[in-house]
């Protein structure tokens, strides 16, 4: 595989996601609305049910709507990881995942396409939700936008792989709505996207509490949090990337033909 | 009808692979050489789908080898895929996208240079009568027009073998002739090694030589005279249903 052709193939499959994704308006619409109506509703209902300490990054009292934000990046994450899985199952039963799986390059090479594809799109929602969180004055520093890069493209690509990996065993569409209770559902609010950790501990839900440290989604999530205010959380980064590199393994496993995909009988 | 070379294009050999206790294709060996057009004849369920699973590389048998060109599809998939250009029995056009954004999604993948591909692209199009429907969606396309797109776009990349699985699957009479003497006639031009999967004993009527291909094994392999012949059927169909006949 030569550099050349291992650019064009990212810059076909990178193409031809973007360009579906601008036709689509519903999806492009309901990206947006998702985390923004949690933004403006939810976190307007429950400003003052929701007392939050002063914990690291925060070095003031901040409004729930501050606290929120980071948390709701990640859901637009964590829900178009998930559309880039359905996307995958689509290409399947409608023939293209054939032809993207027979061009002469490396499988992990055209997954990786796959997955830095849909990571665009999702860094793409990630900022479209910043700016509606500035317009209604969510607090979050405008420097905060560049120093989050890194950690939104991060979260972006464990959540896409996570998606990718869902993909080899999610056979037919009509079985995504069960991935949605699964994963999205337990993955989000089993974490620190709507409120602290301590929170879950403190109420005496021990288990959860624990489950909530141990999800990826946390890490993602506290990620962009210290990132949006110029902080560096190193556990947060070191879990999510091992957590990228694990799901894409299981993933590239998944589509390997020798291993996965190819054991199966093939669709009548 | 051409002369295969001594080296074939497509080698398979001994090729079996089993869904649990179910055998899918059990031992297959066939050629294909340069230039050679070879139908491969089964019913439903003979396995043909498992083969051109296997052929693409999108599944890996459990014992055997396919070669194509010389390279090995399991050991090294990258070159052989180059050298292969597949027409699916599902189509496989994204029908959101222009003819042309098809044909350049597929250029990129094989790593075709812009100005290349796009050269190649006018060429396969025009071959196809197709170039002013370029940058029309794919959709608005009738289903014998989007075979003829997935034919052009097969051949965009210049492969040494061409792989059909049945693809004249829901086209009409005419786009069924149309589809079957282009490539014929690409066998006699370019020297293009054809495999055609079909389980219309007619389109193997001008092939150079059929397989057929029952419960997973071959049948019979040899020009179509010899299996007329080795049935003692008058028309190719008659020995078709007697070689693939449920046992009394």
């Amino acid at each position: 595989m030569s550099p050349a052709h291992a650019l064009r193939a990212l810059q076909a499959v990178a193409g031809r996601e973007l360009a579906k994704y601008l036709r689509q308006y519903g999806r492009l619409l309901s990206s947006l609305v998702r985390p923004s109506l949690w933004l403006i509703v939810f976190a307007a209902g429950f400003q003052n049910v929701f007392g939050v300490a002063i914990v690291p990054p925060y070095e003031t009292y901040i409004s729930y709507r501050e606290y929120i934000v980071p948390g709701l990046v990640g859901m637009v994450l964590l829900f178009n990881g998930m559309q880039s899985s359905l996307a995958m199952v689509y290409d399947r039963e409608m023939g293209m995942m054939r032809l993207l799986l027979t061009a002469p390059l490396p499988r992990a090479w055209l997954l990786f396409c796959k997955l830095a594809a849909g990571t665009l799109l999702s860094v793409l929602q990630a900022y479209a939700f910043l700016a509606i969180a500035w317009l209604f004055d969510a607090g979050i520093p405008f420097a905060g936008w560049l120093t989050a890069m890194p950690a939104i493209v991060l979260g972006g690509m464990m959540l896409g792989a996570l998606g990718l990996l869902l993909s080899v065993y999610v056979r037919q569409l009509e079985n995504f709505a069960g991935t949605m209770n699964f994963v999205i559902f337990p993955m989000f609010f089993v974490s620190s996207a709507l409120y602290p950790l301590w929170k879950l501990r403190e109420s005496g839900a021990e288990a959860v509490w624990q489950l909530a440290r141990l999800n990826p989604f946390t890490h993602a999530v506290e990620a962009i949090r210290h990132a949006l205010y110029g902080r560096f959380d190193g556990i947060a980064y070191a879990v999510v990337g091992a957590s990228l590199v694990a799901f894409f393994a299981l993933a590239a496993r998944g589509y390997d033909p020798q291993r996965g995909l190819g054991r199966r009988a093939p669709p009548a | 009808m051409a002369e295969a070379d001594a080296a074939p294009l497509l080698a398979v050999s001994g090729l079996r692979k089993c869904y649990g206790s179910r055998t899918a294709l059990d031992g297959v060996t066939l050629a294909v050489g340069r230039g050679e057009f070879v139908a491969l004849l089964g019913p439903n369920g003979a396995g043909k789908s498992t083969l051109f699973q296997v052929l693409s590389g999108l599944f890996v048998a459990d014992a055997g080898q396919v070669e194509v060109a010389g390279c090995d599809m399991q050991r090294a998939p990258v070159p052989a895929l180059a050298r292969t250009g597949i027409v699916f029995q599902q189509p496989t056009l994204d029908l959101d996208l222009t003819v042309l954004a098809n044909l350049r999604f597929h250029a990129r993948l094989h790593g075709l240079a812009p100005a290349h591909a796009q050269a190649r692209i006018d060429a396969e199009l025009a071959r196809q009568g197709l170039a002013e429907r370029a940058r029309e969606p794919a959709r608005a396309l009738s289903g014998g027009n989007r075979r003829k797109v997935e034919l052009a776009r097969a051949l965009v990349h210049e492969p040494a073998l061409l792989l059909l699985d049945e693809p004249t699957v829901g086209l009409d009479p005419a786009a069924r002739r149309h589809l079957l003497e282009q490539v014929h006639g690409l066998c006699a031009e370019r020297g293009l090694g054809v495999l055609w999967a079909t389980h219309l004993v007619d389109e193997a009527e001008a092939a150079d030589r059929v397989v057929v291909l029952h419960h997973g094994r071959v049948r019979y392999a040899g020009p179509p005279a010899g299996l007329r012949a080795e049935a003692g059927a008058a028309a190719l169909a008659d020995a078709f249903l007697a070689l693939t006949a449920p046992a009394p």
